[in-house]
């Protein structure tokens, strides 16, 4: 009997595992290699595909896109894990990467494949933050960053007795302190809105800025309470919270979303990829009203992505060679034009495409300039692969001063438990 | 399974004179194997979809595992870890005060509505009906609306207080009123649904036994205290038990609450343990422990589970 029940639920058993059929191999009969990309969000690549195609014969390439991040990254983690799946190049955003390279092996060392001669094509730290700290290997090469400007609402601007004109604009801070000045003034003009949205960005953007770590050191030990810069972007984004000029708006909430069109904020840092949401949350009607001047202090970015061949793609010669082309500066002006996704490769940023883009939303702000700048300026910076938890315990605080739920000494204790607890485990 | 002897004849009955069209063993398996496979699809999905997964994450829960791949087996360091952690503890009163505010409540006025939906009323049907509609919205519909409710600068709720005189609240950023928000949500959505189980338990009541009851001079409250509620009280157990299930795995309303932030509010104010299990599998990638996590919540809502079986037990052995 009972090898019998055995024997009924087996064969049911096999009926359903039976859909969850092996793949095709990806190496066709003529030879032809299909290279599969997987990407998330976009990538702005299907031009540059069809180009490849049609100047490597034998070569097809198939794009695997997820839209969303947080979708993706548990997604790659799987392929990674079960060793197939991944495909042949994978897209890694920044905050995956640098936890990635602390056990780089699961991606082929692009140095291997004659990647060593492209580094002056791309900004240093954006080479760097793909490379092993041995400098042995090279995990990714960079696509986009999410290169930043300011900004802010001219209207709003004018109401305070501020210049409009984005060149006096940023004239008006070329530090965070001159900032911290700027907007007492604008608070002082009682037009009923705050400086900026939340404190959160500002913190992250002076953070970045600091010298050439945040919160580990290149060993990875967790230096958040000792690394100066660290206390110095708090002590400074918290005086700018003390004098009451943040909205204390949360990030993509319904209220931060609807700050755009009823000027509820009159500055907000702002990386490339956010004049999109900036034009589609003040709508139509706000056109104009917002403009584009440079961000106070020496460059800032925030975020960006890089391409890498997985160890398990069975052409991991022909993978990297792909990765070459789409890296490559040409391909980044092309992505760029395709999508805004913002170069990381020095003479893309110098390509008239690119610096000479000018948004029309933002009355005609020369972005491609202003962005350009910002990503130039930037001196590189370790995150080490923690650097989430860290940076998420550490805004968490921040959010609990703005809220007056904890005093600024107590948030700080606070955020350093916290990161002690994160990066400890 | 035992041999059912009545059916063997009738089958066989079909094809007299003695030619077996089928072999023996195919009859066999039909009698006593082919009712287990009836019933196997469910298993199978069963053992696939719950416990296979239950299995493999006690097996990961025992593994230091992250982003980069699998560590090795660590023992139980991942759920040591885990009695030192206070965000976890921080999670784990949470649930249980989101638990107790979104499950009182509720299930009293789901017992009023209940009453008084079993009456006769004019247009019943849609009443009836009516306090039905919460669940059919969807959870997220639910929490974006609630959200804009709770807003801080323009949210309507902080407008109505406003107009007695009380300044506005930021909902979000304290502890207790962050949860009175997230359990008004769950109170509104799961009140109706309760009811209707009650309104059917309160139907099966003979009418009889008010009648009695009426005669003796009992008045409403006296019935409804002495007859309805003693009576329909398998129901209550029932909703009881579901809510509480259903609450320790909180994790929608809370999380949409905060605008999709895993850590619940800047202090955690309002992190359920589902949550820190995803923030810890999903967003930290420590997988080994996101699901030490995970089978803590099974562990705890078998303890609530049993606690709760414990007092009904006691509450049904007192009535009788």
């Amino acid at each position: 009997m009972s090898a019998k029940w055995w024997a009924a639920v087996a064969a049911v058993g096999l009926v359903a595992v039976a859909g969850c059929g092996g793949s095709g191999d990806d190496a066709a009969a003529d030879g032809t290699i299909t290279l599969t990309v997987k990407t998330f969000s976009q990538f702005g690549y299907d031009e540059l595909y069809k180009q490849y195609e049609s100047t490597h014969p034998g070569i097809k390439i198939k794009e695997d896109n997820i839209a969303k991040l947080v979708d993706y990254t548990p997604k790659l983690q799987q392929w990674l894990t079960a060793g197939s799946g991944a495909g042949d190049v994978v897209a890694l955003e920044e905050g995956i990467l640098v936890k990635l390279m602390a056990k780089p092996d699961q991606f082929a060392n692009l140095l291997d494949q004659g990647a060593g001669s492209l580094k002056g094509n791309f900004l240093e730290w954006k080479w760097n933050q793909a490379l092993t700290t041995d400098g042995k290997k090279l995990v990714g090469l960079g696509t986009d960053i999410g290169a930043q400007g300011m900004c802010y609402r001219t209207d709003l601007f004018a109401k305070a007795g501020l210049p409009t004109d984005r060149e006096q604009v940023g004239a008006l801070w070329p530090t965070w302190d001159q900032y911290l000045a700027t907007g007492k003034k604008f608070a002082g003009a009682n037009t009923g809105a705050s400086f900026f949205d939340t404190s959160g960005s500002i913190y992250q953007n002076i953070l970045m800025q600091q010298g050439d770590t945040t919160y580990f050191d290149r060993s990875n030990n967790l230096i958040v309470d000792s690394n100066p810069g660290v206390r110095k972007a708090w002590d400074q984004t918290v005086s700018m919270v003390d004098a009451g000029l943040s909205g204390k708006l949360q990030m993509w909430s319904p209220a931060w979303n609807a700050g755009f069109k009823q000027g509820t904020f009159a500055t907000i840092p702002c990386p490339a990829w956010m004049l999109g949401i900036i034009k589609d949350q003040a709508g139509p009607e706000n056109a104009g009203k917002w403009d584009v001047a440079r961000v106070p202090g020496e460059g800032a970015v925030r975020g960006g992505s890089f391409l890498a061949v997985p160890t398990q793609s069975k052409h991991q010669k022909e993978a990297a060679e792909l990765v070459k082309f789409l890296t490559s500066p040409e391909g980044q002006t092309a992505a760029f034009k395709a999508k805004n996704n913002f170069p990381s490769a020095p003479q893309a940023l110098d390509d008239p495409a690119v610096a000479g883009a000018v948004n029309e939303y933002f009355n005609n702000a020369p972005v491609g300039k202003i962005f350009a700048k910002s990503a130039k300026e930037l001196k590189p910076v370790y995150l080490g692969p923690e650097n989430q938890q860290v940076g998420e315990a550490v805004g968490d605080a921040l959010t609990a001063v703005e809220q007056g739920k904890l005093k600024p000494d107590e948030a700080w204790s606070k955020a350093v438990a916290d990161a002690q607890r994160a990066a400890g485990k | 399974m035992t041999t059912d002897a009545p059916a063997r004849p009738a089958r066989t009955a079909p094809t007299p004179g003695g030619a077996r069209t089928r072999p023996g063993w195919w009859n066999r398996f039909d009698l006593h194997g082919s009712p287990y496979l009836f019933i196997a699809p469910f298993f199978v999905l069963f053992a696939a979809f719950g416990l296979f997964p239950l299995g493999y994450t006690a097996w990961v829960s025992l593994r230091s595992w992250d982003l980069t791949g699998d560590a090795g087996f660590v023992g139980f360091a991942n759920y040591s870890r885990l009695f030192g952690d206070p965000d976890f503890w921080n999670a784990v009163v949470n649930t249980l005060g989101l638990l107790v505010l979104a499950t009182v409540p509720q299930l009293l006025l789901a017992l009023i509505v209940a009453a008084l939906l079993n009456r006769p009323l004019r247009a019943l049907l849609v009443f009836r009906l009516g306090v039905l509609a919460p669940i059919v919205t969807s959870v997220a519909a639910v929490a974006i609306v609630f959200g804009q409710l709770y807003g801080r600068d323009t949210g309507l709720v902080n407008g109505a207080l406003g107009l007695i005189g009380i300044s506005p609240i930021d909902w979000q950023a304290g502890k207790l009123s962050s949860w009175v928000a997230v359990s008004s949500m769950v109170n509104w959505r799961w009140t109706g649904y309760n009811a209707l189980i009650y309104l059917a338990a309160m139907q099966a009541i003979s009418r009889d036994l008010y009648e009695a009851a009426q005669i003796d001079g009992a008045g409403p409250i006296r019935q409804f205290r002495n007859i309805t509620v003693p009576l329909i009280r398998p129901a209550l157990i029932f909703t009881v038990v579901m809510s509480v299930i259903g609450g320790m795995q909180l994790f929608t309303e809370p999380l949409l609450f905060g605008q999709g932030d895993v850590s619940g509010g800047s202090l955690r104010q309002f992190q359920t343990i589902a949550m820190y299990m995803f923030e810890q599998s999903f967003q930290n990638f420590d997988y080994g422990y996101g699901s030490a996590v995970a089978w803590m919540i099974f562990l705890l809502t078998v303890v609530v589970g049993v606690v709760n079986l414990l007092i009904s037990r006691r509450l049904r052995g007192g009535a009788q």
